[in-house]
This record gives structure tokens, C-alpha cells and sequence, in this order.
């Protein structure tokens, strides 16, 4: 089954209130997907600095040590946010890639979930509600966000097999359905510099869209390939740094429901996670259409 | 006229209270307030009451139904009016997907649209879309009726058997089996009365309508193809 919810703001009065309208949203969700969720929220991003999102195996974790070891191993200041079991860790850009073997290289207790300048993703396996608590996703604030709450059925119920997916610097995806092509996609992109961390199917449509846009592809154009190069059934809602994009199969088995005012756009896989959205009485409610692209960008 | 607050009583409550009315109809109106896109709001009804939901409801909305006379003062999700063996539907917004599938009796009327599959594996129930009507609708129809008075998405009507589909706007593309046929005398009788039933009146030409049905070159057993079974 699975649940998606998204939600992005077109213009700034909102801000304060995406982790608070997001969490309403996700809590809505548990029943579809009671497994483990994720949620992915860009924020605020600081010019030549990219914030790296690392997540440990216990929330006992010494992300301190990991701050301090970091900082020397680079030979600049790094700024630690910590989360429960994840940590944001913001380094000067130009070191982004010192940064990553630095931390790879530190210790097998701790991944990096994402990188991006404005992009954080965090996940659980637990009930969603439970995991939204456990990041306090309530008092976050940015433009956009999407979350997911997963039902598993491809993959084992791990956290690298929670939702949302990450390829790219600032770029998520999280899916309702299953690919059957995912694993000739996969070896079809495994020399094209795109690395992928589990055998989640939903990691290899995250994969195809980071490839197409590293091929000059806008999130559009980059939407629409899939179309023709994924086999299987799909809701993907997918966030980039500055947009949010929304695609259905063309048979569309998977749910989907959005809703449009002057200040935002919401996705929910079922009505339910609209319910609570300010304005929900005025704004345009509409199904989108199977195998059409939808994206907004600010 | 019994009050029902979703925010303060059960789902299961209602509708536990909504089938006490089966053998002795003690509440004949019925007002279900903050659905919130709550699944299965008033399934099961077996009895002629008026239930009017005020606001969207979620899947499965007045399923299985049985002389119930529902309205929904909004949209819904998934299956609105699935099984029904009659009574009467009436969705004042859109309907999501599955809109009266698999129905045995009864009449759907969807003031809005409503979305892929609507009547899949229509047994008997009327069905009314005042809007458009997604792809793969009617699939596997074996009787009743569906009428559109918008457009129809792809595949209308793929493996048809016995089930009347009129529309009047234009249809992407008819599935396996379906074809149009001529709109008789008769045919035009009873879509005046089906429109009628729906609240409305002489505003709709009839003559604008096209019907389709079943080739039926699909649903015998043919034994030219009994090589393909081997």
C-alpha cells in the first residue's frame, strides 16, 4: 500500500508552519504504510555551504567526536544540528567531497542520508506519527516537503529501505507502487557515476531522475523519460531544490488527490491528509491525470 | 432528523446505528457532519433512509447499499457506491476511481466527474456522470447503465458484456469488444427517464448521445481458439 504525503509553499507565510502541516499531514498516513517512514524538508540553505544529513544506527551516537574529527580531518569549521538518531552537518561546499570520505572513512555506525544545500531527509523504521515525533518534524520550517509512510513489499523493512530516496544533491523521491525493471535499470546506470545503497526498486526511479537531470534534463522533461523507461505502477511525488514534481503510472492503480490554493500545493495519497490543510474548503481538488506530468517550481 | 458528528462519534457507531434501522425504522433522516475524507462513511444501509453527508468523504462511501437514499455534499474517494443492490447515490462533487463498481442495482448520479474504472464490473446499477469519466470505465459491465454527459477516457468499455453505455461527448478510444450501435427509440426512452431521475429536466438533447455496447465477439468460448488453451 504505502502513503505519500507532500506539500509545497508558494510563497514565504507559510514557512514557519511546513513541519507543523506536514506532520498533521503524515499522521493521517500511518494506516497505509505502519512499517517506517521518512520525510524529506528543505529549508533554509546557506550560499558555499552544503548541509549533509547523517543518520546512526543508535541515538547514542557520539556526533560530537564526529563533528570535532570532521573539522580536522577537512581543516574547516563544520556546524552539527542533531536530531535523534540523525544529525545535519553543514560543511563549506568546495569540501563536500573531502567531507563524505572523511565520514565514510570514520566509522560503520553512520550513513549519510542525503546532501544538499537546502534538502534534509530523515528516516525510521516505526509508526510514522511515532517517527515524526521522535525528529520533531513539527517545529521544522522551510518551502516544500514530502514524506512517506511505507507499507514494504519489494524490500525488507529496514531504514535504508525507508522512503525517501536521495541521488542527487538537493533531489528525493518517494514512491507508491513497484517497478519490474528496476533491476535492468540499475545495471543499465551503473556506469554513469549514479551509486545506489540498497536493492529498493524505489531508489533506482530516485537513481533515473538524478541521471536524466545530470543529462541537462529539467525535473519535467526528466518525468516524462520515465514514463517510457519505467516499467511498473507508480505514484512518484519527487522534490529538487527549488520544485516539486508529482507523476502517476498510465493505468494511475496507486492513489493519489491534490489540492491547489493561492498558497500552496498539497499531494496526499488519500483526501484524509488534505483534511487539515488551511483553506481546504476553498482550494481546487483534483485527481491528477495517469501518465501526466505535474511539477511547480518557485 | 438525527445529527451525526464524525468528530465526536465513531465511524463504527455510525454505522452500527445506521444498520439498527433494518427491521424498524425508528430515524428516517439522517445529517453526518466532518467526514474529513473518512473511509466507508454509511456502507451496509439496509433500509429507506435519507443520509445526506455534509462535506468529502473517503473510500467506499455508501457501499453496499440497500434503499438507502444517500447524498454526498462533497467528493469522494475510492469506490463510492461499490455493490449497490439499490437505492439511490447522489456525489454532488467529483467521484475518485471505482465509482459504483460492481453494483447489482440502485442509481449513482455524480454531479461532477469521476475518475478511472467508474462501473467496473457493473451488474445493474444505473450510473449517471454529469462530468467526464476516466479510462478503463465500464470494464467487464454485465448490465445496468452508464451515461455520461462528458467526455470518456480510454479504453471505455473493454470487455463489455450486457451493460448500456451512453456518451454524449467524445470518447478517447473504445476497449476490446465495444463498439457503438444505434441509439433506438427505446434506448432514447430510457435515458429521458435515467436523466430525469437525476434532476434533469429538457435542457439535454438526446439525439446528442451515442450508445455502445458489447460485439459480443469476446465473452463466448470460441472453438476456433481452443488451440490457444493447449
Amino acid at each position: 500500500m504505502c502513503g505519500i504525503i507532500g506539500l509545497f509553499l508558494k510563497s514565504s507565510d507559510l514557512e514557519p508552519k511546513l513541519g507543523s502541516l506536514m506532520t498533521g499531514m503524515l499522521g493521517t498516513m500511518c494506516e497505509r504504510g505502519p512499517d517506517s517512514a521518512g520525510f524529506a524538508v528543505y529549508g533554509r540553505g546557506d550560499n558555499g555551504q552544503v548541509k549533509l544529513t547523517l543518520r546512526a544506527d543508535s541515538a547514542a551516537f557520539d556526533f560530537d567526536k564526529l563533528g570535532s574529527d570532521l573539522s580536522a580531518a577537512i581543516g574547516a569549521p563544520v556546524s552539527i544540528t542533531r536530531h535523534d538518531t540523525h544529525a545535519v552537518v553543514a560543511v563549506p561546499a568546495d569540501l563536500e567531497i573531502e567531507a563524505r570520505a572523511a565520514i565514510a572513512g570514520q566509522c560503520d555506525d553512520v550513513r549519510i542520508v542525503s546532501v544538499g544545500k537546502r534538502m534534509e531527509i530523515y528516516k525510521e523504521v516505526g509508526r510514522p506519527d511515532a517517527v515524526a515525533d521522535r525528529f520533531k518534524l513539527s517545529d521544522m520550517t522551510g518551502s516544500h516537503g514530502v514524506a512517506h509512510t511505507r507499507m514494504a513489499t519489494e524490500s525488507a523493512v529496514t531504514t535504508n529501505g525507508a522512503h525517501p530516496f536521495s541521488t542527487g544533491r538537493d533531489q528525493c523521491l518517494v514512491h507508491n507502487g513497484s517497478l519490474s525493471n528496476h533491476n535492468s535499470l540499475r545495471r543499465a546506470m551503473s556506469g554513469s557515476g549514479i551509486t545506489f545503497e540498497t536493492d529498493n526498486d524505489s531508489e533506482v526511479a530516485a537513481g533515473y531522475l538524478t541521471w536524466r537531470m545530470q543529462q541537462g534534463d529539467s525535473l519535467g522533461e526528466a518525468l516524462t523519460k520515465s514514463l517510457n523507461d519505467l516499467d511498473g505502477f507508480y505514484t512518484f511525488v519527487v522534490g529538487t531544490e527549488n520544485g516539486f514534481g508529482v507523476l502517476r503510472d498510465p493505468i494511475a492503480c496507486k492513489p493519489a488527490i491534490m489540492a491547489e490554493t493561492e498558497k500552496y500545493v498539497a499531494f496526499g495519497s488519500e483526501y484524509r491528509a488534505l483534511a487539515g490543510l488551511p483553506d481546504i474548503e476553498n482550494a481546487k481538488v483534483w485527481e491528477p491525470e495517469p501518465g501526466t506530468v505535474y511539477f511547480w517550481e518557485r | 432528523m438525527k445529527i451525526v458528528d464524525l468528530d465526536v462519534t465513531s465511524l463504527r457507531e455510525l454505522n452500527q446505528m445506521l444498520h439498527e434501522q433494518q427491521d424498524d425504522v425508528t430515524t428516517e433522516n439522517w445529517r453526518i457532519k466532518n467526514p474529513q475524507g473518512r473511509h466507508a462513511i454509511a456502507v451496509g444501509i439496509d433500509a429507506p433512509l435519507n443520509v445526506e453527508i455534509d462535506g468529502n468523504a473517503g473510500y467506499y462511501c455508501a457501499g453496499m447499499n440497500k434503499g438507502a437514499n444517500i447524498t454526498i455534499n462533497g467528493s469522494t474517494g475510492v469506490g463510492v457506491a461499490e455493490n449497490m443492490m439499490s437505492g439511490r447515490v447522489h456525489v454532488k462533487g467529483n467521484a475518485s476511481q471505482s465509482a459504483g463498481a460492481t453494483g447489482c442495482g440502485g442509481l449513482l448520479v455524480i454531479d461532477g466527474n469521476a475518475s478511472a474504472r467508474c462501473g467496473i464490473s457493473n451488474r445493474g446499477t444505473n450510473i449517471v456522470v454529469k462530468g467526464v469519466v476516466g479510462h478503463m470505465s465500464a470494464f467487464m459491465a454485465q448490465a445496468g447503465t452508464l451515461v455520461v454527459l462528458g467526455d470518456a477516457g480510454e479504453a471505455l468499455g473493454d470487455s463489455i458484456y450486457e451493460a448500456k453505455l451512453f456518451v454524449r461527448g467524445a470518447v478517447k478510444s473504445l476497449g476490446a469488444d465495444c463498439i457503438e450501435k444505434p441509439l433506438r427509440d427505446t434506448h432514447k426512452e430510457q435515458l429521458g427517464a435515467l436523466l430525469k431521475a437525476s434532476g434533469l429536466g429538457g435542457e439535454i438533447d438526446i439525439s446528442e448521445f451515442k450508445r455502445y455496447g458489447s460485439a459480443r465477439q469476446l465473452y463466448n468460448f470460441k472453438i476456433d481458439n481452443l488451440g490457444a488453451y493447449g
